[in-house]
C-alpha cells in the first residue's frame, strides 16, 4: 500500500506451545481510523505491545513509518504515543506531576506542555484535582488520566487499547472528539482496540477483525456488515466470531497489590 | 530539563513521600550500632582494637547506603507490576538515560539515607575528621551508584517479588556481612580474606572508613579504582540487561 505508516507482514507472537498472533499481515493509510477488534484473547494486545517495541515478534516484520520495530527502535518509538489497556500510572506522583513527567520524557516544550496540560485535564474534568496524588483516584479517574496523559503529545501514530472502557458516555464522546480533531487537524493516524462496537462503528474509517492470532475480517465498517449481512457492526462481528465465550488469564495483580502493601510496612 | 533530570526527580519525591519507608529503613543500622556498637564495645578494647564504634560506623553507614540501594533498584519490579515501566519504555528516550537518570534517583536517595545514619552515628559518640567528609561521601555515592545499578540488572531479570527473599539471604547479607564492615580483616582467616577481596562493598567499607579517618585495609586509591571499576561495569550490565526488557 502506498502512504502505508504502518506495515505488518508475516507477523507472529509465540509464548511457548501457545500461538498468540499466527501469521498477520495489514497496513494501515496515513491518517486513517483504525479499528483493531476481536474477541477477549484474540491477540490484540499482544499485537500493540510488538507494534510499539514492548515486545519482540517471533517472526515477521512491523514498519512503523517506516522504521523497523526490532533494529531501529528509537525512530519507532518518536512515531507514536500510546493509550495502554492497564494502568500504567505512576501513583505515587500527582495528576500534575504524571502529566509533566510524560512531557518530558516526549520533549513537549514547556510552555506548550503546560497549555496543552490544562486544556486535556479539564477535558477530563480533572484539573480541581490535579494536585492530588494519583493513588487517592477512583478506578474512573485513572483512566481519564490515562487518557489525557496519552494526548498530551502529539505523534504521528496513536494507538489506544480500549481507550474509553469503564468511562461514563459523555467522557467518551469528549475524548473520542479530541482524538477525532486531532487526526482531522493534523493528520494523526489513530490504531485503536474497543469491544464497543457502535464506537468502532462511528469512528472507524477501517476495520480489521482478529480471532485466534488470525486476520478473519478487513474492509470499512460498512463493508463488513455488508458482507455479514448484518445491520450494525456488533451484529456483523458477532457473526463473524461467533458466540462463545473466551478466557482471559486471570490476573494476578491483586495478590501483589497486597504483597506491595505488606513489603512497605 | 531533559528525560535523566525527570526521572531522578521521580525517585527523589518518591523518597520524600513515603516517611515511614524512610524512617523504617532507620531501623536496622540503628540496631547494629546500638547492638554491635555497644555491645561488643567492651570485647574489641580489651583485644587491643580501640574504640569499637569508631571502626562499625562506617561499616553501618556503608550498610545503609547498600540496602535502600539494593531496593531502589529493585523497585523496578513494582513499576513492572503495576504498569509505570512501560510508560517509561515506549517513550522516545534512549534507555540507557531511562535507566541512568533512575539510577541516579535511587543512589541519591541511598546516599541520603547514608548521610542520616552519619548524623545519627555522630549523636551515638562516633568521632571521624570532619575534614574528611567530603571524600566519605564521594566513597557513600560510589557504593550508592554501585548497588542501586546491581538492583535494576537483577529486577530487569525477574518478573515478580519471589525471588525477593533469595536476593536478601543469598546476596544481600552476605555482601555485608563479608565486608569487613562489623569486624576487621586484618588477620582473620585466609579463605574469609579472598571472599572480602571480591566483594565490591569490602572496597566501600575500606574506603569509607579510611576517608573518616581509620586505618585501610587496602589502600585507599586502590579502593578508589575497584570500587568505580565495578562500578562502570554493573551501570554498564544494568542498562544493558534494562535495553533488553520485554513486557
Amino acid at each position: 500500500m502506498k502512504n502505508a505508516i504502518i506495515e505488518v507482514k508475516k507477523l507472529t507472537k509465540k509464548f511457548g506451545d501457545f500461538t498468540a498472533v499466527n501469521d498477520i499481515s495489514f497496513s494501515v493509510a496515513k491518517g486513517e481510523i483504525f479499528g483493531f477488534l476481536g474477541p477477549n484473547g484474540a491477540g490484540k494486545t499482544t499485537s500493540i505491545k510488538m507494534l510499539t517495541t514492548l515486545l519482540k515478534p517471533t517472526s515477521g516484520t512491523i514498519l512503523l513509518d517506516g522504521h523497523n520495530t526490532v533494529s531501529a527502535q528509537d525512530d519507532v518509538r518518536a512515531s507514536f504515543g500510546i493509550v495502554f489497556q492497564d494502568q500504567s500510572l505512576d501513583d505515587e506522583l500527582t495528576a500534575a506531576e504524571n502529566m509533566e513527567f510524560h512531557g518530558v520524557l516526549y520533549k513537549v516544550p514547556a510552555a506548550l506542555r503546560k497549555q496543552r496540560t490544562e486544556e486535556l485535564l479539564k477535558i477530563v474534568e480533572l484539573w480541581d484535582r490535579r494536585n492530588d496524588l494519583v493513588k487517592q483516584f477512583s478506578g474512573g479517574m485513572k483512566r481519564r488520566l490515562e487518557i489525557a496523559r496519552g494526548l498530551l503529545h502529539h505523534p504521528k501514530i496513536l494507538f489506544l487499547d480500549e481507550p474509553t472502557v469503564g468511562l461514563d458516555p459523555q467522557t467518551r464522546n469528549h475524548i473520542w472528539n479530541y482524538i477525532l480533531d486531532l487526526n482531522k487537524k493534523e493528520g494523526v493516524t489513530v490504531f485503536f482496540t474497543t469491544h464497543y462496537m457502535e464506537e468502532a462503528d462511528r469512528v472507524a474509517s477501517q476495520v480489521t477483525i482478529v480471532d485466534h492470532g488470525k486476520i478473519i475480517a478487513q474492509g470499512t465498517p460498512k463493508e463488513l456488515k455488508k458482507k455479514a449481512k448484518a445491520k450494525t457492526l456488533e451484529d456483523a462481528f458477532i457473526k463473524l466470531t461467533g458466540k462463545k465465550l473466551r478466557d482471559e488469564d486471570a490476573s494476578d495483580l491483586e495478590s501483589l497489590r497486597n504483597q506491595k502493601k505488606m513489603w512497605r510496612r | 530539563m531533559g528525560p535523566i533530570y525527570i526521572m531522578w526527580l521521580r525517585q527523589l519525591k518518591r523518597y520524600s513521600r513515603s516517611r515511614a519507608r524512610m524512617i523504617g529503613s532507620l531501623g536496622q543500622p540503628l540496631i547494629f550500632l546500638l547492638a554491635f556498637g555497644f555491645g561488643f564495645g567492651n570485647i574489641y578494647q580489651k583485644a587491643g582494637g580501640g574504640d569499637y564504634l569508631q571502626f562499625l560506623a562506617p561499616g553501618v553507614i556503608a550498610m545503609a547506603v547498600l540496602f535502600t540501594a539494593i531496593f531502589s533498584g529493585i523497585e523496578i519490579i513494582w513499576d513492572r507490576q503495576f504498569g509505570f515501566l512501560k510508560e517509561t519504555l515506549v517513550a522516545p528516550v534512549s534507555r540507557f538515560s531511562i535507566m541512568l537518570g533512575r539510577t541516579l534517583g535511587g543512589a541519591t536517595v541511598a546516599l541520603l539515607q547514608g548521610t542520616i545514619v552519619f548524623l545519627i552515628a555522630l549523636c551515638f559518640g562516633f568521632r571521624p575528621s570532619l575534614a574528611a567528609v567530603p571524600l566519605a561521601l564521594l566513597f557513600m555515592f560510589l557504593i550508592a551508584l554501585l548497588f542501586t545499578a546491581l538492583g535494576t540488572a537483577l529486577a530487569s531479570q525477574l518478573n515478580d517479588m519471589q525471588s525477593f527473599p533469595l536476593i536478601m539471604n543469598f546476596l544481600v547479607m552476605p555482601l555485608f556481612f563479608f565486608s569487613g564492615a562489623i569486624f576487621p580483616l586484618k588477620g582473620v582467616n585466609g579463605v574469609l580474606t579472598i571472599v572480602a577481596s571480591c566483594n565490591p562493598l569490602a572496597y566501600g567499607v575500606d574506603g569509607l572508613r579510611a576517608s573518616f579517618g581509620g586505618e585501610s585495609f587496602y589502600g585507599m586509591g586502590v579502593d578508589m579504582l575497584v570500587l568505580s571499576a565495578f562500578c562502570a561495569f554493573f551501570l554498564g550490565l544494568g542498562s544493558w540487561l534494562f535495553s533488553k526488557i520485554q513486557i
